[in-house]
């Protein structure tokens, strides 16, 4: 399955009868996104704006996890960091929607540079460390650093952007809109890329470095370029969910949305574009009806967790391949 | 530059602890030559292979390639000067295709490694020679398959075939035999006899036939050291060689 | 003089407590590689079944016992039942252990509600002890004694015992270990349940000094792993030169530049894992 869809996205040297179906499929999800939201009930609509800006998110992480087989346990902080761009400067500054998505991904991507430096280095367990810890000083920033971030309070009160003056976004219809764009350009400029030379050179770093060091590849720069890519369009998430939820706070940034972003990822299938999509859309829907219908959602996201390991291994197991301890 | 050497190495050591795997090892190979490198398990063959493309630094001496010092240059730079090796455990792709093996292969030595916007499908002369690869190591028709489904022969041709995909100067080969059938090794020794002769060839085998088949020159390690240097009519012919190698091999 | 005293006693003191945290995060990370995010969660737990048993039976004591010993009971039967077969799947394993900490974090949210709780300090340590200018709490000095006491057992049980040897081998080469017969399975196993137990105990032993209270867990977490990373994963000395330094720089920053106080922790922390990726005592 995972072989599949990886030579599929992969080489693109051939168009096989499956190809062809995954071709159709995409064409009738993407007819249903233009054509159903309109006739939507306002809660429907809510969850499928939300699940269009997870799935750029996730799809962003699978650049590493599922790609070049680098697990990233700090990938919330280019997401915050996109969010935190556009709430401060969207509140304090009034700034315009341009602005502040180009503020978002300049954030993202400069700061993804940076630590990507310090973090490409380190191998297997120690790359999760690392980025685990350099997610936390994204984290310890906006949580006491309270007169850029309100700390803990979060920022409220971001207005839904207009694209030009006069075409405002606050319709929800609009909004959703606005994130199907980004959502199908993101898909459209990843699955470009992951089908380059250069995908297909990610793809190989996951199966063996060594081999890609002989073959003539600088391993470390397709490593750190696929690291700064994916922080970017992690950014670009982050800053679509600050002007979707109007508030950011120190969440954005946790621990905790790193690890339900891999989940993501690892639910619908590493390696693949279509399964960060996938999973994206399982997460949000069950945390949302979830907690629509227990107050022990958490209890139940958390054996969620355990079940996905325990039950489908597999997919799991699909992320591995080629990683050493 | 044209007199140069493709591959120089001298005064070559590298320690592991207290052990010393490589010790003052010498050794030239002409552009055009063929040579063995031989001598039983645990003679530092590999080691040195290692050392020559990069993956471990020496603890002394030097290294050149193709007249330039690539001591301390990086295993990637030194393929983009025209090196290629394979590895003595099949090291490849499992769950690529082998087209995609290939292409890895091809893209490997071009600019276009970094290429990220265009679909591999575009780079059409590339895609030829890696095809093209395929049908010389016997594998053509089988350019779909997922490698860990290949057996163990058909995953060896690959081996090489990755490293011919490159059209290297230098051509290093870690027991390109290890695990074949006869049939399949004769075939091989062919595929090697028919090489670019104008391409080097440097390669570690215990199989005597394809030895003394395919090289023109012959050294044999032992214990980390150089203890023969020679044609295959000198080195057959040593006594040394036949106690310390063949002799107990 | 007396800010700087206060200060300083605080930072040892919270190093002091890191540590306990903090070891047994190394110790697991060192002979299973687990990066484990339900550490975080022993601890708080360590603090609620304390505080529970403090308040029943009126003794501290029993509460050290008690909530250290629940939670190395819970951290074994997690290891059997759920991490053994994902040896070597970091991935599964970090996505397994957040699953728990999830669950623990709920569970303790329904079982001790949402108040924030302090474990009451045992009278005989409610004193203060004059320093100089300052006042020191005397349960602060407590914690470092419980830390010193600890650290020299472990140091004793790790360099003098047949067991600690066969823990450090397995630290070096796991591999290595199995093939000249230590039974690493039954290291892991006993490695994970001791770390859960230093992790409760320092809940316990924090709950009169922090208090006990949800989110307690992921406050912690962090700090565990900082002090791991800067020590090197699965090295003793690191473990205690890393709570030190964090301890202190932690108090310190929250001192003097309040709004950047995470950042004087974490920055140094990037700097050294830039410099040295397996941290300052840690090997490959």
């Amino acid at each position: 399955m995972a072989d599949r869809s990886d030579t599929a996205a992969g080489s693109g040297v051939r168009s096989e009868p499956w190809a062809r179906r995954l071709r159709a499929g995409a064409i009738v999800a993407g007819v249903a996104l233009l054509a159903a939201p309109p006739v939507l009930p306002g809660y429907a609509l809510t969850l499928l704006t939300q699940i269009l800006i997870y799935a750029i998110f996730a799809m962003s992480l699978d650049l590493l996890l599922g790609y070049t087989g680098l697990a990233s346990l700090g990938h919330a902080a280019y997401f915050g960091l996109g969010a935190y761009a556009v709430g401060i400067l969207s509140t304090g500054h009034q700034a315009s929607f341009w602005t502040c998505l180009g503020a978002a991904l300049l954030l993202a991507t400069a700061v993804a540079a940076v630590f990507g430096l310090v973090a490409i280095r380190a191998l297997g367990v120690y790359f999760l460390m690392i980025t685990l810890a350099l997610g936390m000083v994204v984290w310890g920033l906006a949580f006491r650093w309270v007169s850029l971030t309100m700390g803990d309070n979060g920022i409220a009160g971001i207005a839904r952007p207009s694209l030009v003056p006069g075409l405002s976004l606050s319709d929800p219809l609009r909004f959703y809109y606005l994130a199907l764009a980004a959502f199908v350009l993101s898909f459209a400029i990843l699955l470009r890329l992951v089908r380059s030379p250069f995908g297909l050179s990610l793809r190989g770093i996951r199966e063996t470095e060594r081999r890609m060091r002989a073959l003539g590849y600088d391993v470390w720069l397709h490593k750190y370029l696929a690291f700064v890519l994916s922080g970017a369009f992690a950014g670009l998430a982050g800053a679509l969910w600050a002007y979707y939820d109007g508030f950011v706070s120190p969440v954005e940034v946790h621990l905790v949305t790193s690890v339900e972003t891999l989940l993501m990822v690892a639910v619908g299938g590493p390696g693949t574009l279509v399964g960060p999509v996938v999973g994206a859309a399982v997460l949000v829907l069950s945390k949302n009806l979830l907690s629509l219908y227990t107050k022990r959602w958490l209890l139940v996201l958390g054996l969620v967790y355990i079940g996905v390991i325990v039950l489908a291994p597999k997919g799991i197991v699909g992320a591995l391949r080629g990683e050493r301890r | 530059m044209s007199g140069a050497p493709a591959l120089s190495v001298s005064g070559l050591s590298r320690s592991f602890g207290g052990l010393t795997a490589v010790r003052n090892v010498a050794l030239d190979v002409q552009p055009g030559e063929r040579r063995a490198l031989i001598g039983p398990n645990g003679a530092g063959k590999t080691t040195l292979f290692n050392i020559i493309a990069g993956e471990i630094p020496p603890s002394e001496g030097r290294v050149t390639l193709f007249g330039r010092d690539v001591t301390r240059l990086a295993p990637h730079r030194r393929t983009a000067l025209g090196l290629a090796r394979t590895f003595q455990v099949n090291t490849l792709f499992p769950s690529l295709t082998v087209l995609e093996n290939l292409l890895l292969a091809v893209h490997g030595v071009e600019r276009t490694r970094l290429h990220l916007h265009r679909p591999l499908a575009a780079y059409g002369d590339l895609c030829d020679r890696a095809r093209s690869v395929l049908d010389r190591v016997g594998l053509s028709g089988g350019e779909e398959r997922t490698v860990r489904t290949l057996s163990h022969g058909e995953q060896r041709q690959l081996e090489v075939g990755m490293a011919l995909a490159s059209s290297p100067r230098l051509l290093l080969l870690d027991e390109p035999m290890a695990g074949l059938s006869r049939a399949e090794a004769q075939r091989f020794t062919s595929l090697l006899q028919e090489l670019d002769p104008a391409m080097s060839l440097l390669m570690i085998e215990h199989d005597m036939d394809v030895v003394f088949g395919v090289a023109e020159r012959i050294t044999v390690l032992h214990h980390g050291q150089v203890v023969a240097d020679g044609t295959r009519d000198e080195v057959r012919r040593s006594p040394l060689v036949a106690e310390i190698y063949l002799g107990t091999g | 003089m007396e800010f700087w005293l206060t200060q300083t006693v605080n930072g040892i003191s919270f190093g002091a407590m890191l540590f306990l945290l903090a070891s047994g995060l190394s110790l697991i990370f060192g002979v299973m590689r687990i990066v484990n995010l339900s550490h975080g969660s022993y601890f708080l737990l360590g603090g609620y079944v304390g505080l529970t048993t403090a308040a029943r039976t009126g003794s501290f004591a029993l509460a050290l016992l008690a909530g250290a010993a629940a939670v190395a009971v819970l951290g074994l039967a997690m290891e059997r039942l759920f991490l053994r077969s994902l040896r070597g799947q970091s991935l599964a394993q970090v996505l397994m252990t957040m699953g728990f900490a999830l669950v623990f974090q709920d569970l303790s949210l329904l079982v001790w509600g949402g108040d924030p709780h302090a474990i009451p300090v045992p009278p005989f340590l409610g004193r203060s002890l004059r320093a100089g200018p300052a006042f020191v709490p005397a349960y602060r000095l407590f914690i470092v004694g419980v830390a010193i006491a600890v650290g020299l057992a472990l140091w004793l049980f790790l360099e003098r015992t047949r067991l600690g040897a066969r823990i450090r081998a397995t630290v070096d080469d796991g591999e290595m270990a199995e093939g000249v017969g230590v039974n690493v399975p039954l290291v892991s196993a006993g490695v994970f349940a001791l770390g859960a137990f230093l992790a409760a105990l320092g809940g316990v032993v924090g709950g009169p000094f922090i208090g006990v209270y949800p989110g307690l867990d992921f406050e912690v977490l962090p700090y565990a792993f900082v002090v791991v990373i800067v020590g090197g994963l699965g090295s003793l000395p690191g473990v205690v030169v890393g709570s030190l330094a964090v301890g202190l720089l932690d108090n310190f920053g929250k001192a003097l530049f309040p709004e950047l106080s995470y950042f004087t922790l974490f920055a140094p922390m990037a700097l050294i894992l830039a410099l040295r990726p397996t941290g300052l005592f840690g090997r490959r």
